[in-house]
């Protein structure tokens, strides 16, 4: 799922900068499972900026909501009155949620409270991790189900390079957490499924005219379009 | 924020002479108890006959686990001084893991007041058993004198309630108090 993390108080309090009525706006689809975007989570950035405008002495109207999905007209029109009201919307959806929200009530002021950061898979409760990139050219049917693009540091298409050490990519976190080398999981799992003769099949260029690089993409089923 | 900035800041609040603490200062401090230990601490320390200062108003809850962090910062936006929460000692909670959980959502709290520039020491997670009659009036004791050095919270406004806002903000979550008179209609009393 989309996963996105807060942006720091600071940023967020300079973004609204001195408009009078805030709505503070959630969504409750992916920012809420990964626990940074959702209801709760708005009513809390509401309470901080209300605590921060008394703090500073200054008169500002804040609410806060949720729409089940900011990425769907039809739940917008749910939240269209509260919208309505207010000079600036904060919201916490994914970078697709705030757009929606910015080009159904344009020309609203719309302004993201999140960085949006990743597709990741709920690791254990409360960690994720980044599984897919959204490149357009699935491969993993060739890589055991281990995604080359994201898992490797280098996204390499003919694995493991020469950083792999004890199953560790020579790579590590921010936090300096060790990354799994990717193409050492996909040489363990081809052998356990006994394919191991994918890994030594070359792989040509990737089709990267599919990925974000040739401008937005579009997608439009024909067969299942309003007639 | 820029790292001279930073450096600046430190500078000045190490030049800023200590805030002196007001002896008229009655902080309003919100205590969430939990029903299984604190809530019964303090029913020890009154039967034994313990003193605590009276600035505390308690929120009784069935598990500090039950606490969120929109509870807290609710109490603290009515204009709370401070807030604790007192759950079992770890280990020994009724429900596994609730008092855990609520000393990592204090912990939240903490970062969420820094962002905001206010005292993270305002809020803080306790422990104890419903046989510590005297920690907990050691624990209220200390928590108000903390409270009293750091001064009222910068968003205390007058007529506020803060304890029935506090407990407003946890509805349903909280517990009824066990102090609250009873209501028992003539004759139906067994």
């Amino acid at each position: 799922m989309i996963t996105a993390e807060r942006k720091p108080f600071d940023e967020i309090v300079a973004l609204v900068g001195d408009r009078k009525k805030v709505l503070v706006a959630g969504c409750d689809t992916c920012v809420a499972i990964c626990l940074t975007g959702g209801e709760k989570e708005a009513e809390v950035l509401a309470s901080e900026l209300k605590i921060k405008a008394e703090m500073d002495g200054r008169d500002v109207a804040i609410e806060h909501t949720a729409a089940i999905r900011q990425c769907e007209w039809e739940y917008l029109d749910m939240i269209a009155a509260k919208v309505e009201e207010a000079d600036v919307v904060l919201s916490m959806a994914c970078g697709i949620g705030i757009q929606s929200m910015a080009e159904k009530f344009a020309p609203k002021v719309v302004i993201p409270a999140v960085n949006t950061n990743m597709l990741g898979m709920p690791q254990e409760h409360a960690v994720w991790l980044e599984r897919c990139g959204a490149c357009g050219d699935c491969v993993i049917g060739e890589t055991a189900g281990i995604c080359p693009v994201v898992r490797c540091s280098k996204s390499l298409m003919n694995g493991p390079c020469g950083g792999s050490h004890d199953g560790f990519c020579e790579v590590t976190t921010p936090e300096k957490e060790n990354i799994d080398c990717a193409w050492h999981m996909i040489w363990d799992r081809l052998k356990e499924q006994g394919r191991e003769e994918l890994m030594i099949k070359v792989r040509p260029p990737k089709k990267w005219n599919m990925s974000n690089s040739g401008g937005p993409r579009k997608m439009v089923r024909e067969e299942a379009k309003p007639v | 924020m820029a790292a001279t900035d930073a450096v600046a800041t430190a500078e000045a609040e190490a030049e800023a002479p200590k805030k002196a603490v007001d002896p008229d200062f009655e902080p309003e401090v919100i205590t969430f108890a939990c029903h299984y230990c604190a809530y019964a601490a303090a029913d020890l320390a009154g039967s034994m006959r313990l003193q605590y200062p009276t600035n505390i108003r308690m929120i009784k809850l069935p598990c500090t686990g039950k606490l969120e962090v929109i509870h807290i910062m609710k109490a603290i936006q009515a204009g709370a001084d401070g807030v604790y929460a007192a759950g079992c000692l770890e280990g020994e909670c009724h429900y596994l893991k609730g008092n855990l959980w609520a000393r990592k959502r204090i912990n939240h709290v903490k970062t969420l007041l820094e962002e905001l520039g206010i005292e993270p020491e305002r809020v803080e997670m306790y422990n104890m058993s419903s046989a510590m009659g005297a920690k907990f009036a050691e624990v209220a004791t200390g928590f108000v004198n903390r409270i009293k050095e750091l001064g009222p919270n910068p968003v205390k406004r007058e007529g506020v309630d803060v304890h029935a806002a506090a407990r407003a903000a946890v509805g349903d979550v909280a517990m009824p108090d066990d102090a609250a008179p009873a209501t028992v209609k003539e004759g139906t009393a067994e």
